[in-house]
């Protein structure tokens, strides 16, 4: 087995509020190769961007990570790295806010691409004027160094050279996203987090972009953790899909695995919920029942219980464990085994 | 699109409406200035008939939504309302038409007025527009109308406050202040957007199952095409102010005639890790609306684009195939496969497959 680029375990990050907690992430573990996408893909405020986030430690002065967490990059526990334990919270971990050796490897070895980037430009310089200036704020490059690695990401991510003297409002939305993607590549990294990254584009333009990505992605064999709400984009792009809801990862696996497999119920529900164009015949979609939970006051036991189809009394009571129902492929569920199998996620698809 | 049907409840015809921009970035002294944002479209939608309207951001699918419900005044062109032309309505006869005619629009947070609770909320288009004969009645109506929306039992969100619903349930607070007025029309501006998959797919079939109970058309809009499929029994694909395509959403998805409809659905994300997408492509972005292409706006895009034709003379919809619209002057040969594309758009698919391989 090759060995992990990266191997988050049991990653608990809660926000403090006024009167309680936030449990937004919650004993939440995957491995990422080198090289490999994975899809991180649920519904708006099930955890995602805390989770990516968590990664690189870049949270909100509120979070704290659960004693215990790990986040293990090419051998190198971040948790353990730049936390400390709160004073104000048994059990838990603060973050060090200006950790000097994670800044490193920020912007070194993990790039990300944030949620709603396309205004992450400063207005007032230049767009590959701020490309330079990063890679000339990491690495020991001249001018002219800097300017011809951004010629060449122009290239790469397909916006023409001669705009690179542009400012961030003579873009498109399309090339403003283009050139996040330049800069997320500008320093060579070996992880890309990319949260939303076409999320706020066109169909046109996002198809182009995502196989842009996927291109760049293979050539450069940069690993790359593709969080999306839309479960269309992680079948084209990912290798692997980890699946969150409110907070838990409920279901990971190759692509195929959790497409055609469906081991936990909420996938399913999620996959005949969501309209396929290609289908032959339109069929009726599923709503699923009820919205998911206030994750300050999340239900007891199984998280999706409340609107599971195959709740018991036991996922009302006792959180279910995480079931390695084949090779690789997990769900968090008490019936995992049983219903493994039974599912429908692959016909949903034919 | 001539012929006469007496189940047609919107007739549109050479619809435009031209935005002036005044001053500013575009300062050209003595000319004024417009932004083309819908430029003669013609459809029909038929008595409990869904009509989707695709296209990307700014093509004028919302501008188009607003001049049905008259919230814009159309430039120029027809808006035939039971064989009645609404268009230039004023007025007391303006408020009649607004009251068989209801729009829901993308955002339930910003639709409703956050300091009404559920019940005045949906009452206050029954006073506007003085229906009901007592206040009694008025609650009954208001009752109706939220079962319809599947709000039950409906007593219980009477008194709520928007931020007391969660975003399904607005939008179908939003629904349900649609129908009270028993509407003959409704025009949806991306009414599941804002929503997420696994209450989206509930209040894309609560209009579904309204639409057969009471026979409501809908316009439809929406930039994402596989909810559109979903929803609509035709589809009319935008660009640039103009209907390029219009035909069966089953024939759009599968048997797209115009380019760009073409590019349009090749590039939609399919749930299925075992779909192959081949990416038909088009190059650049969507030019400004202002500086519109001569000819066909299309054209600067377009794989198949032929000077001296294409961009010289603009291409009217015409009617390839029974009730399938193609806006294209190559549009037999390309329902019949027999289109080159031109020297320049070559290189750019030649290009593009050779990274894809
Ligand atoms: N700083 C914060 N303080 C308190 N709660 C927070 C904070 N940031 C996020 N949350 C909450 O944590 C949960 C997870 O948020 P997160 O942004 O990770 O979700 P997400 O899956 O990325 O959602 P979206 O798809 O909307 O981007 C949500 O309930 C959110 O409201
Ligand atoms: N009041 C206005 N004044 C000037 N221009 C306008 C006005 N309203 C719309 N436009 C312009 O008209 C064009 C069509 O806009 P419209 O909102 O109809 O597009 P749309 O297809 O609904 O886009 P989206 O998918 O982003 O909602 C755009 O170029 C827009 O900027
Ligand atoms: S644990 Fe129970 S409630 Fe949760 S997904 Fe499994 S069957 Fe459904
Ligand atoms: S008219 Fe010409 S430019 Fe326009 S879509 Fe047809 S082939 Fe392309
Ligand atoms: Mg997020
Ligand atoms: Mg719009």
């Amino acid at each position: 087995m090759a060995k992990n680029l990266l191997d988050v375990r049991n990653l608990s990050i809660h926000y403090k509020i006024q009167g309680g907690w936030v449990y937004a992430v919650d004993d939440v573990s995957f491995t990422l190769e080198k090289g490999e996408t994975m899809g991180l893909v649920g519904e708006s405020g099930c955890g995602k961007t805390t989770t990516g986030y968590g990664i690189t430690q870049l949270l909100a002065s509120n979070a704290y990570l659960k004693e215990g967490s790990k986040v293990i990059f090419d051998g190198k526990d971040f948790v353990q790295m730049s936390t400390v334990p709160s004073k104000e919270y048994k059990g838990y971990r603060k973050i060090v806010e200006y950790h000097p050796e994670m800044r490193e490897y920020r912007w070194k070895r993990i790039s990300m691409i944030f949620q709603g980037a396309m205004n992450a430009f400063n207005p007032v310089f230049k767009v590959g004027d701020q490309i330079i200036e990063a890679i000339k704020a990491h690495e020991d490059v001249t001018d002219e160094e800097a300017r011809k690695r951004v010629e060449e990401l122009y290239k790469l991510v397909g916006i023409p050279v001669d705009r690179i003297d542009n400012y961030p409002h003579e873009y498109s939305g399309g090339m403003k996203q283009r050139a996040m993607i330049a800069m997320a590549l500008a320093l060579n990294p070996d992880l890309i987090i990319a949260d939303e990254p076409t999320t706020a584009l066109d169909v046109v333009t996002q198809d182009r972009i995502l196989g842009e990505m996927a291109k760049l992605q293979k050539r450069e064999k940069v690993a790359m953790i593709l969080i999306t709400h839309d479960v269309s984009v992680v079948a084209e792009m990912a290798h692997k899909i980890a699946v969150m809801y409110a907070g838990h990862l409920v279901e990971t696996g190759t692509t195929r695995q959790v497409f055609k497999e469906t081991a936990h119920p909420y996938m399913e529900a999620l996959l005949a919920a969501f309209p396929n164009i290609k289908k032959e015949k339109k069929e009726r979609l599923k709503a699923i029942p009820g919205s998911p939970p206030d994750l300050a006051n999340p239900p007891k036991g199984c998280r999706f219980a409340p609107r599971c189809p195959y709740a018991k009394d036991i996922c009302l009571e006792e959180e279910p464990p995480v079931v390695e129902v084949a090779p690789g492929h997990y769900s968090k569920c008490h019936f995992a085994e049983e219903l493994y199998g039974e599912l429908g996620g692959g016909e949903s698809n034919e | 699109m001539s012929e006469e049907n007496n189940d047609v409840v919107i007739r549109v015809r050479n619809l435009k409406k031209y935005f002036e921009l005044h001053a500013g970035m575009f300062k050209f002294w003595g000319e004024p200035i417009y932004v083309k944002a819908v430029d003669g479209i013609d459809f029909d939608i038929h008595k409990g008939e869904i009509l989707g309207l695709v296209g990307e951001s700014g093509c004028g699918k919302t501008t188009t939504g607003r001049l049905l419900t008259r919230l814009e005044d159309p430039t120029e062109g027809n808006i035939l309302f039971e064989g009645e032309d609404i268009a230039k309505l004023k007025g007391k006869e303006l408020k009649s038409y607004r009251r068989n005619v209801q729009m829901i629009f993308q955002d339930p947070y910003e639709s409703l007025n956050p300091r009404f609770t559920v019940q005045k909320t949906v009452m206050e288009p029954l006073i506007i527009h003085g229906i009901g004969e007592s206040y009694d009645e008025r609650v009954e109506m208001v009752i109706k109308a939220l079962e319809d929306a599947e709000l039950r039992p409906a007593e219980e969100y009477l008194d709520r406050f928007p931020h007391e619903l969660s975003g399904g349930q607005r939008q179908r607070v939003a629904i349900a202040r649609a129908l009270v007025l028993r509407p003959k029309f409704i025009v949806a501006d991306e009414p599941v957007s804002m929503l997420d998959v696994s209450i989206r797919a509930g209040v894309m079939n609560l209009m579904l199952d309204l639409r057969d109970k009471y026979n409501i058309p809908f316009l439809f809009i929406t930039h994402d095409i596989a909810v559109s499929r979903y929803m609509s029994d035709k589809m009319a694909v935008m660009y640039l102010g103009k209907i390029v395509e219009m035909a069966d959403s089953d024939e759009i998805v599968f048997n797209p005639m115009h380019p760009y409809t073409k590019a349009l659905i090749s590039a939609v994300p399919v749930p299925d890790p075992d779909h192959k997408h081949g990416r038909v492509q088009i190059k650049g972005e969507i030019p400004s609306p202002i500086n519109l292409p001569p000819g066909c706006r299309f054209w600067p895009r377009c794989p198949y684009a032929k000077k001296g034709i294409c961009d010289v003379k603009e291409p009217p919809l015409v009617e390839v195939e029974p009730g399938h619209y193609v806006a294209c002057h190559f549009a037999e040969q390309l329902a019949a496969g027999e289109l080159e594309t031109g020297e320049e758009a070559k290189e750019v698919i030649e290009e593009s497959e050779k990274i894809e391989s």
